[in-house]
């Protein structure tokens, strides 16, 4: 595997890119000329104030919001001119509004992230058996297997959606804040099943994440969005600064290094020495 | 919270061998009720005697078998499998447990179809009435379609619901109007709307046929789309599930069950809402299962519900509809009370 840590910030041979996108919902312009690269075989972690568009700009990674302007490239190949479920074989995604359907299986909905290979007369082939059997091992969800999905705690059910996008089977992954509504055990064991699916093989995990200094413990490729436009991108270490936070977030704060792991962490400026700093 | 009360283990294979399994009970039991809607009734039939009439014929029960049951027993398997399938691709469409063939103004617009048969056309036969309905159930379904899903937010479950009251509203209305004007028209319309098996003729049978089968195919082709789109929009267009077409195709298929059904029984209530959530109390959500057992399922009670009427108030019978309603609704409270409401 390549040091993902010295992959260039632009690379021609990327397998995810997105091209002088413009984004709208409706009316309101989200994004305009925006331009990506996601690394392959990196962790990406997108961050960025509410309402900055980095959902959005997932949303549109993933298909789901076709671009007014601009292209999301796919292995070399504009997304939207590939049959759907021909993406689906190469990109999982998972939403945040995912709905578990009342009464179902951690096993049934684990394999409905078989789908995208299926065909109308064989609706289950062992390779989906060997698939959901891996997703859950890999999630620690085995012994959940015939539970049903709304007895879980809320973390148990993070592990389940993302086993269901791992039986997907799909080289990139897009998850959309999967830490939200988790306490900070939970986030930390979710990202850390992200960190060992990046390590592990080769897999290019793209996360949409609110929890900055997670997201820079995290990220071997760090993209930090405001306003629609990326500000900075590159390995957290070196892109990290309270410069860019205060770009970013319009925050104060100093960085100093994370005691476990090195990696920048963030800490906001105290109000009361907010208050010194603007008498000055 | 402890790990014995929840479910233990079972392997996926014991689950699916189970599934078969009823599957294949659920077929004798529908076999079984189809040889008894044969032979019971006002005058009894000897099952020898049903075979003989069927086969080569030349009995004294030829007319009663051949004429009389036969086409409403067929037609009990048609319309039933058709509102019980109908009734969960509603529910799955449009995300509400509560939906039924009814949601969409499918039986107003088929009902309406019916009326204006009458009432214009002059037309006082069931064999006359299948066009009619089945227009008028597209034109409800189209309208409902159109107004759903206008403006950019698109066709959503709860739009196209709204749209579904509105439209059944309005031709509800369109129906008394008319039916209230004359009363040849309101006495024709009465026999019909009651909802029975009864009275029904081969070619009724061969006309609804082709309806409903195409439209049990392209329910049946739907099922992994619509499992993929219960996990809600993003999560079913992620997979790679076209969303449009599934909710068309889904739309267009309820069309042509509930119509047929409509046309040729007169509106049944409860079979479309109730089969579904009963078979998912056994199957789980996943429609690969739901449907099929919905297939079989909805005639059983379809058959069963008519052959207690013909039981209960011998020599006369009670409508289908009402021996549907009066069972379907405890079932369904019993249902509701028993768990939440089984997934969809």
């Amino acid at each position: 595997m390549t040091d993902v840590q010295t992959v260039p910030e632009t690379q021609p041979g990327n397998r995810l890119r997105a091209h002088d996108l413009s984004l709208k919902y409706g009316e309101r312009v989200v994004a305009e000329n925006l331009s990506i690269d996601i690394p392959d075989n990196s962790l990406t972690m997108i961050v960025g104030p509410n309402a900055c568009g980095k959902s959005t700009l997932l949303r549109s990674l993933a298909r789901l919001l076709p671009p007014d302007r601009g292209s999301v490239v796919l292995d070399g190949q504009d997304i939207s001119r590939y049959p759907s479920k021909e993406v689906a074989r190469r990109l999982g995604l998972l939403p945040q509004t995912s709905i578990a359907p009342d009464g179902i299986t951690v096993a049934d909905l684990v394999a409905r992230g078989r789908f995208p290979h299926q065909k109308f007369l064989r609706q289950w082939s062992t390779d989906d058996d060997v698939a959901v059997k891996a997703a859950l091992d890999r999630t620690n969800t085995t012994e959940l297997a015939s539970r049903f999905v709304d007895e879980l705690s809320g973390g148990q059910r993070q592990r389940v959606w993302l086993a269901m996008a791992l039986a997907q089977e799909t080289p990139l992954l897009l998850l959309d804040e999967p830490t939200t509504y988790l306490d900070i055990a939970h986030q930390v064991e979710v990202l850390d099943l992200c960190a060992e699916l990046q390590e592990s093989g080769d897999r290019t995990v793209v996360v949409v994440l609110h929890e900055l200094n997670l997201a820079a413990r995290y990220a071997t490729h760090l993209i930090a969005m405001r306003a629609g436009q990326v500000v900075a991108q590159g390995n957290p270490k070196e892109i990290v600064t309270p410069e860019l936070i205060e770009n970013v977030y319009q925050l104060r704060c100093s960085i100093i290094d994370d005691p476990e792991t090195g990696t920048p962490l963030v800490v906001p400026a105290a109000r009361r020495s907010v208050d010194r700093v603007r008498q000055s | 919270m402890s790990t014995e009360v929840l479910s233990p283990p079972v392997a996926v294979n014991d689950v699916r061998r189970r599934l078969v399994l009823g599957l294949g009970v659920a077929a004798a039991i529908l076999v079984l009720l189809m040889a008894a809607s044969l032979a019971f009734g006002a005058e009894h039939v000897p099952f020898g005697q049903v075979w003989q009439a069927l086969t080569v014929g030349g009995t004294d029960s030829d007319v009663i078998v051949r004429d009389v049951r036969l086409p409403r027993t067929l037609l009990g398997v048609l319309v039933g499998s058709a509102l019980a399938v109908a009734g969960a691709l509603m529910q799955a469409l449009s995300r509400n447990p509560l939906a039924e063939p009814g949601l969409l103004g499918v039986n107003a617009g088929a009902s309406l179809g019916v009326v204006i048969a009458m009432a214009y056309f002059g037309i006082g036969a069931l064999s006359g009435y299948v066009w009619f309905a089945l227009i008028g159930a597209s034109i409800a379904t189209v309208a409902v379609y159109a107004l759903g899903s206008a403006g950019t937010a698109g066709a959503s479950p709860a739009r196209l619901a709204l749209a579904g009251a509105a439209i059944t509203a309005a031709l509800t209305g369109a129906i008394s109007a008319i039916v209230l004007l004359s009363s040849t028209v309101f006495n024709g319309f009465r026999a019909w709307s009651v909802g029975t098996l009864s009275g029904r003729t081969i070619p009724v049978v061969v006309q609804v046929a082709p309806f409903v089968v195409i439209g049990l195919i392209l329910a049946l082709f739907l099922v992994s789309s619509l499992n993929a789109l219960a996990l809600g929009e993003d999560a079913a267009k992620g997979l790679g599930a076209n969303v449009a077409r599934t909710r068309l195709l889904g739309v267009v298929a309820t069309t042509l069950l509930c119509g047929a059904a409509t046309a040729a029984a007169g509106p049944i209530s409860f079979v479309g809402l109730v089969v579904p959530h009963m078979v998912r109390t056994f199957t789980g959500p996943d429609h690969r299962w739901v449907l099929p057992y919905c297939l079989l399922v909805g005639p059983i009670l379809m058959i069963a519900a008519d052959l207690a009427g013909r039981m209960i108030a011998r020599p006369g019978e009670l409508p289908t509809a009402l021996v549907t309603a009066v069972v379907g609704a405890p079932v369904f409270v019993y249902l509701i009370r028993r768990r939440r409401m089984a997934g969809l």
